[in-house]
């Protein structure tokens, strides 16, 4: 379990020691019913398809496009930290990219449409470093309709 | 997590996440967030379980309903346990770590050899009946892996990746190495996966393979390039695998 007190050391530590960026204002987007929006997924795992260039540090090397299309047998993980469980994502890729689940929301209609393109980073990153990219990416969900995005670290 | 949420917030789209720590969450206060008691790497929950995962995402679309921000909530349910309820969960291969000499470079990368060709049936299996496999990352087939890794016992291998440095490959090769083993060992007939922490503690305390990525820890960290140096430091080995008196120990132990 990821309670905090639950971690060993030095992990746990390491955790609560880490620093953050704070925000003093709280934007709220709103949108319509959640049975009428389209919903895209971005991941923290560090995922991209099998011919992808792995993620490192280099700048500007932020995240990977992962089409709605790609099959589970394409996804692989690079992301750096060697802190976290990799064993659920390689049993199921569900775990860490839901987006098997999200069809099937969408066709139990309790969300309107999935989107043609997903994204993911690696968390490893400084979150500040991220933000351009992040802003850039804004865009291109307008431009795919998307009015909710699921945000899925690891 | 938190910070891309509020950058992409501001651009006009709303968003909502997951969030396993709640003490990062409280701190970021992203727009709508759900904290949820699951392993690190484990965001959904428990892998194979439709039911439950589905539970999960629901309460965290909801939050698109709240009508003010920013939200956080708790989600009820701890994840179903996994491996430790199944006591008799054990290697399939039995690894002869106790005859490995571990200061002899070369009898340690037979031995390293020798345990990669005896998992690789149950590797084999594995990618028969999952139909997928998370290896890949390095390019590296397990023989070159085994083969590149092992070298960094006692020098330096020539780099087989031209497009990325030594130290990539090495990380990457890695990350290939434990999904070979940790796909191979979840795959035993007649035997549940075993859960992250028991996988873990199999891993660390009885592999060969852990022997050597200790070994190349150490020898990261006596390079002067910065990337080696922060494998050797956070990336190689677990933190919670450093210690030797940590590791391997028993999931029971740990978690209590």
């Amino acid at each position: 379990m990821t309670r905090l007190e639950n971690l060993p050391e030095p992990q746990r530590s390491h955790i609560a020691k880490t620093e953050l960026p704070t925000f003093d204002t709280h934007h709220w987007a709103t949108g319509p019913a959640l049975s009428r929006r389209r919903i895209a997924l971005i991941s923290t795992a560090g995922l991209h398809r099998r011919d992808d260039m792995p993620f490192t540090f280099e700048p500007g090397d932020n995240y990977r496009i992962i089409p709605g299309s790609t099959a589970s047998d394409e996804l692989i993980m690079s992301h750096v930290s060697t802190n976290f469980d990799r064993s659920g994502f390689q049993q199921d890729w569900n775990i860490v990219f839901p987006l098997d689940r999200l069809h099937e929301l969408c066709d139990e209609g309790l969300i309107g449409s999935v989107a043609a393109f997903h994204y993911s980073f690696m968390g490893a990153m400084d979150p500040t470093d991220l933000e351009p990219s992040a802003r850039k990416l804004a865009g291109l969900l307008r431009d795919d309709k998307v009015d909710g995005v699921l945000l899925v670290p690891v | 997590m938190g910070g891309l949420a509020h950058y992409i917030e501001q651009e006009g789209v709303a968003t909502t996440q997951i969030s396993l720590i709640r003490l990062h969450t409280e701190t970021i206060q992203p727009p709508r967030a759900l904290w949820v008691p699951f392993d690190l790497g484990r965001p959904l929950g428990v892998p194979n379980d439709a039911g439950f995962q589905k539970r999960v995402l629901v309460s965290v679309l909801e939050l698109f309903e709240e009508s003010a921000g920013p939200v956080l909530k708790d989600f009820p349910e701890d994840a179903p346990v996994t491996g430790k309820q199944d006591a008799v969960w054990t290697c399939p291969v039995n690894l002869a770590l106790k005859k490995t000499d571990l200061d002899d470079a070369d009898a340690l990368r037979a031995a390293f050899k020798k345990e990669t060709v005896e998992l690789r049936a149950w590797y084999d299996l594995a990618l028969r009946k999952n139909r997928r496999t998370t290896m890949g990352v390095s390019g590296l087939d397990i023989n070159q892996i085994v083969a590149f890794i092992g070298a960094f016992i006692d020098g330096v291998p020539v780099n087989p990746r031209q497009d990325l440095s030594l130290a990539y490959t090495l990380n990457f090769a890695v990350d290939d190495l434990k999904a070979f083993y940790y796909e191979a060992v979840a795959t035993r007939p007649g035997s549940t996966p075993p859960g992250a922490a028991e996988l873990d503690d199999w891993f660390w305390g009885q592999t060969v393979a852990a022997k050597v990525l200790l070994a190349v820890k150490d020898r990261c960290l006596q390079k002067d390039d910065k990337m080696m140096q922060l494998l050797g430091k956070l990336l190689l080995v677990p933190m919670s695998q450093v210690s030797s008196e940590d590791r391997g120990q028993k999931t029971e132990d740990r978690s209590s």
